[in-house]
C-alpha cells in the first residue's frame, strides 16, 4: 500500500489543478491589466450575490450537469465522447418537434414526453459513432467530432427550410405553445410580497439534473449494468474474459452518454428559450468535458463542478458587461481547468505520490523501533511433529 | 460551369486548401510519431493572431510569420509536455489547447487592439503580396494552358507554393531519411526504438515541434495571406478539416495533398454557390459544409478503403525499469 490514500486522490488532487487553473487565470486577468480581486468579487457578487445571479448560475449548472453527466458515464467506459454539443443539437430538435407538433394539455406531461424525445435524438446521434466504434473500429474521438459538425450543418439545414416559420428571416422555430411553458424558480419561489430569481432562466429542469445525477450514480455504482460498464472500462481483455460483450457496453454506455446530453435540451430549449434557434448550445457540450474531469467522473463531483462552471459562466458574463474583460476569459479558465485537471493530471499526481510513499516509508521506519512482532511470533509455533 | 468560372472555382480551391494542406502535413508528422493531435485548430488559430498582430504592428509580414510560427510552437511544446513528459491523455490536452487559443487570442487581441476581439486590417506590407510566376504575363494569351498556368499556378503568394512543396518534402523526409524512419518507427513501435537506442522522447518532441511549425505558417497564411487580420474563431474548425482529411489520405503525404485539394474544392465550391440544382434536385449548402465530415467518417468506418492509424497512437511509451 505505497498508492496514496483515496481522500487525496478524490478531493486533493483536483483541489491542487484548480487552485493552479485559479493562479493562472489571475495571472492572465493581470497581463490585461485588470485587477483580479476587484474581478473575482464582482464575479462573486454577479453570480451568486443575489436571487438573480443564482437564477443564471443554477440555469447554466443544468446545462452543465447534463453534459458532464454524459461525458462522466463515457468515461467510465473508457470512451471518450467528444460529441456532447452535437447530441445536445440533436436533442434540441427532439424537443422542438414534441413541442411544436403535439398540442400537450399540461407542461409536465410535455415535459415527460421532450425529456424523451430529447434523450432519443441525442442517443441516435451517440448510437451511430459508438456502432462504428463497436463494429468497424474507427476512433469514436474523431467520429464524435465529425458528428458535432454534421449535427450542426443538419440542424441549420432544418431550421432554414423545414421548421422556419413562413415568413420568417430569422433562421429559428416559432414560438412554443404557452402550455408548455416550464415553470421558473420565479414562478416556483416566489411568494406575493417576495419576488425572488426576477427574470432568471433557472427553472425546473434543474431539478430533472439533480435527479439525473441520483441516477446516474445509482446506475454506476449500485446495478450489474454499472459494474459491467466500469469493468469495462478498467480493462477490456478482463471484462472480455468475465463475459462482458464490448459491443454491448460500448452502445449502451454511448446510448446512456449521448440521452444524456440530449436532455439537456429540455432546459435551454425548452426551459429558456422557448423556441430552437442556431447554436441554442452555446458550447456546453464541451464544457461537459471540463466539468466531468473535475468531478471525476463522479456523478457527485460533476454536480458541484457544473455549479462551479455555472458560477464562471454568469461571473463572466457579469465581467464582460461591466469591465473590459471579454466573455473569453470563461474559455481560457476551462481550457487551464481541462490542461491541468485532465492532460497534465501526472503533473500534480506524481510529486504528491512520492510525497505520500515518503510519509508512508517513514510511518513504517518509526514502526521498526516497536517491539518487533515477528521472531516472537515464531517462538510459538508449534514443533514439527518428529 | 464555363472555362473561366471552372478557373477560377479551382483558384480558390487552392488558396482554400492550403491551409488545410500545411495543418493536414503538421499532423501528419505529429501522429507518424505516435501523438494525437486534435489541437491543429488552437495552433493555428494562435498563429493567426500572432501574426496577424506583430504584422499589424510592425508593418512587416515576415515578423508576424515568424511571431505566429512561435505561438504555434509554444502551444506544441504544452502538448508536447503533457502527452510527452507527463504521460497525460494526448486527446484531452488537445481540447485543452484548443479553448486555450479560442479564448487567449479573443482576451489579447482585445486587451491590445480594443477592436471587439479582432486586429486592424492589414495593408501593404502587412501581407504576404501574390508572386507572378516568370513568362504569367506572356503565356496568358495561349489557349487554356495560358489562363491555367498564368492564374491558376501563378500569382498565389509565397506561402501557397511552401505548403504545396512541404508536401515532396514531407513525403522524403518521412520515407527516404534515417529521421524520417525513426518518426515512423516510433509511432508504430516505440519499445523497439527504444531498444536499438533512440530517445523516444526526443523523437517524438522533433515530431511535435515540427507539427508546432507547420500549423504555424497556416495560421499565418490565414490571417496574412488568404485574409487581411485576425478576427475571432477564423479557422472555422478547418483544424479538424485537415485531420479528417489526414486520416482520408490514410497519413501519407501524397495523398494528404489530394484529400485537401478536394475538402478545398467543397469550400471553394460552397463559398461560391448557395444551392447547386443537379438536374432539378437542389443539393442545399449545408450538405456541401457536411460532406468533408461524412466522407471522413465513411473513410473511418472502412466502407470505402480502410483507414489504419500509427499502432502506438494516443498511447503515452512508459520505458522500462
Amino acid at each position: 500500500m505505497d498508492r496514496m490514500p483515496q481522500w487525496a486522490d478524490v478531493v486533493l488532487i483536483p483541489l491542487i489543478s484548480l487552485i493552479l487553473a485559479a493562479i493562472l487565470s489571475a495571472l492572465v486577468i493581470l497581463g490585461i491589466g485588470e485587477d483580479p480581486v476587484a474581478a473575482v468579487r464582482m464575479m462573486v457578487n454577479g453570480a451568486v450575490g443575489s436571487t438573480y445571479g443564482w437564477g443564471y448560475t443554477l440555469y447554466y449548472a443544468t446545462n452543465f450537469m447534463f453534459t458532464g453527466l454524459a461525458v462522466a458515464v463515457a468515461f467510465h467506459a473508457r470512451l471518450f465522447n467528444i460529441g456532447g454539443e452535437g447530441q445536445a443539437m440533436l436533442g434540441g430538435l427532439g424537443v422542438a418537434l414534441v413541442c411544436l407538433h403535439v398540442p400537450w394539455p399540461h407542461w409536465s406531461v410535455a415535459l415527460v414526453a421532450a425529456a424523451i424525445s430529447a434523450a432519443a435524438f441525442g442517443a441516435a446521434w451517440a448510437a451511430i459513432p459508438a456502432w462504428l466504434q463497436a463494429r468497424r473500429g474507427s476512433h469514436i474521438v474523431i467520429t464524435t467530432i465529425m458528428f458535432n459538425y454534421i449535427a450542426a450543418a443538419v440542424l441549420n439545414y432544418m431550421l432554414v427550410t423545414a421548421l422556419r416559420p413562413r415568413g420568417s428571416m430569422d433562421p429559428a422555430t416559432a414560438r412554443f405553445p404557452e402550455a408548455v411553458h416550464l415553470p421558473t424558480f420565479q414562478q416556483i419561489f416566489s411568494s406575493a410580497g417576495q419576488p425572488l430569481f426576477r427574470g432568471a432562466p433557472a427553472n425546473i429542469s434543474f431539478f430533472v439534473a439533480v435527479f439525473a445525477c441520483i441516477a446516474v450514480w445509482a446506475l454506476i455504482w449500485r446495478t450489474r449494468l454499472g459494474y459491467e460498464i466500469r469493468a469495462y472500462g478498467h480493462s477490456e481483455t478482463g471484462a472480455r474474459y468475465a463475459g462482458i460483450s464490448p459491443f454491448r457496453i460500448t452502445m449502451i454506455a454511448m446510448l446512456i452518454s449521448g440521452g444524456l446530453a440530449g436532455m439537456m435540451a429540455i432546459n435551454n430549449v425548452m426551459g429558456e428559450a422557448e423556441r430552437l434557434v442556431l447554436n441554442a448550445t452555446e458550447g456546453a457540450g464541451f464544457i461537459g468535458i471540463a466539468v466531468a474531469l473535475m468531478g471525476r467522473s463522479h456523478p457527485f463531483g460533476v454536480f458541484l463542478a457544473a455549479i462551479l462552471f455555472g458560477f464562471l459562466y454568469q461571473g463572466g458574463a457579469e465581467l464582460a458587461l461591466w469591465t473590459n474583460i471579454p466573455r473569453e476569459l470563461i474559455v481560457v479558465i476551462q481550457a487551464l481547468v481541462i490542461l491541468f485537471t485532465g492532460a497534465l493530471d501526472n503533473m500534480v499526481r506524481m510529486p504528491l505520490e512520492r510525497l505520500f510513499q515518503a510519509i508512508g516509508r517513514k510511518r513504517r521506519d518509526a514502526g521498526e523501533g516497536a517491539p518487533k512482532p515477528g521472531p516472537r511470533s515464531a517462538q510459538h509455533e508449534p514443533e514439527p511433529e518428529p | 460551369m464555363d472555362f473561366v468560372t471552372l478557373i477560377q472555382v479551382l483558384d480558390s480551391t487552392v488558396r482554400m486548401a492550403t491551409p488545410l494542406l500545411l495543418a493536414c502535413l503538421a499532423g501528419l508528422f505529429s501522429e507518424r510519431a505516435g501523438i494525437f493531435d486534435i489541437g491543429l485548430e488552437g495552433k493555428m488559430l494562435a498563429a493567426a493572431f500572432f501574426s496577424a498582430a506583430v504584422a499589424a504592428i510592425t508593418g512587416n509580414v515576415w515578423l508576424g510569420l515568424l511571431a505566429g510560427v512561435g505561438a504555434s510552437l509554444l502551444l506544441s511544446g504544452l502538448h508536447g509536455l503533457a502527452s510527452i513528459t507527463f504521460r497525460g491523455n494526448q486527446l484531452i490536452s488537445g481540447v485543452a489547447i484548443n479553448f486555450l487559443a479560442a479564448g487567449m487570442t479573443v482576451l489579447i487581441a482585445q486587451d491590445w487592439f480594443e477592436q471587439g476581439g479582432r486586429t486592424p486590417s492589414l495593408t501593404g506590407p502587412g501581407r504576404f503580396p501574390p508572386i507572378t510566376l516568370p513568362f504569367a504575363e506572356s503565356l496568358a494569351g495561349v489557349p487554356v494552358l495560358g489562363p491555367v498556368y498564368s492564374e491558376l499556378i501563378s500569382g498565389h503568394p509565397v506561402l501557397v507554393y511552401v505548403a504545396f512543396l512541404a508536401v515532396p518534402a514531407s513525403w522524403w523526409i518521412l520515407f527516404r531519411t534515417r529521421f524520417g524512419l525513426r518518426l515512423r518507427a516510433v509511432g508504430e513501435n516505440p519499445a523497439a526504438v527504444d531498444t536499438a537506442g533512440v530517445s523516444v522522447v526526443a523523437l517524438r518532441y522533433g515530431a511535435v515541434a515540427i507539427c508546432g511549425l507547420l500549423c504555424g505558417i497556416a495560421g499565418a497564411y490565414l490571417a496574412t495571406a488568404l485574409q487581411a487580420g485576425f478576427v475571432k474563431d477564423m479557422t472555422a474548425g478547418r483544424g479538424f478539416i485537415a485531420l479528417a482529411a489526414l486520416i482520408f489520405a490514410k497519413w501519407r503525404p501524397w495523398h494528404a495533398m489530394w484529400a485537401c485539394l478536394l475538402f478545398g474544392f467543397l469550400q471553394a465550391v460552397a463559398l461560391r454557390y448557395q444551392n447547386i440544382d443537379v438536374g432539378g434536385f437542389t443539393i442545399p449548402v449545408q450538405a456541401m459544409d457536411a460532406l468533408p465530415y461524412v466522407l471522413t467518417v465513411l473513410i473511418l468506418a472502412g466502407f470505402v478503403g480502410r483507414a489504419i492509424p500509427p499502432r502506438a497512437g494516443g498511447e503515452p511509451y512508459v520505458k522500462e525499469r
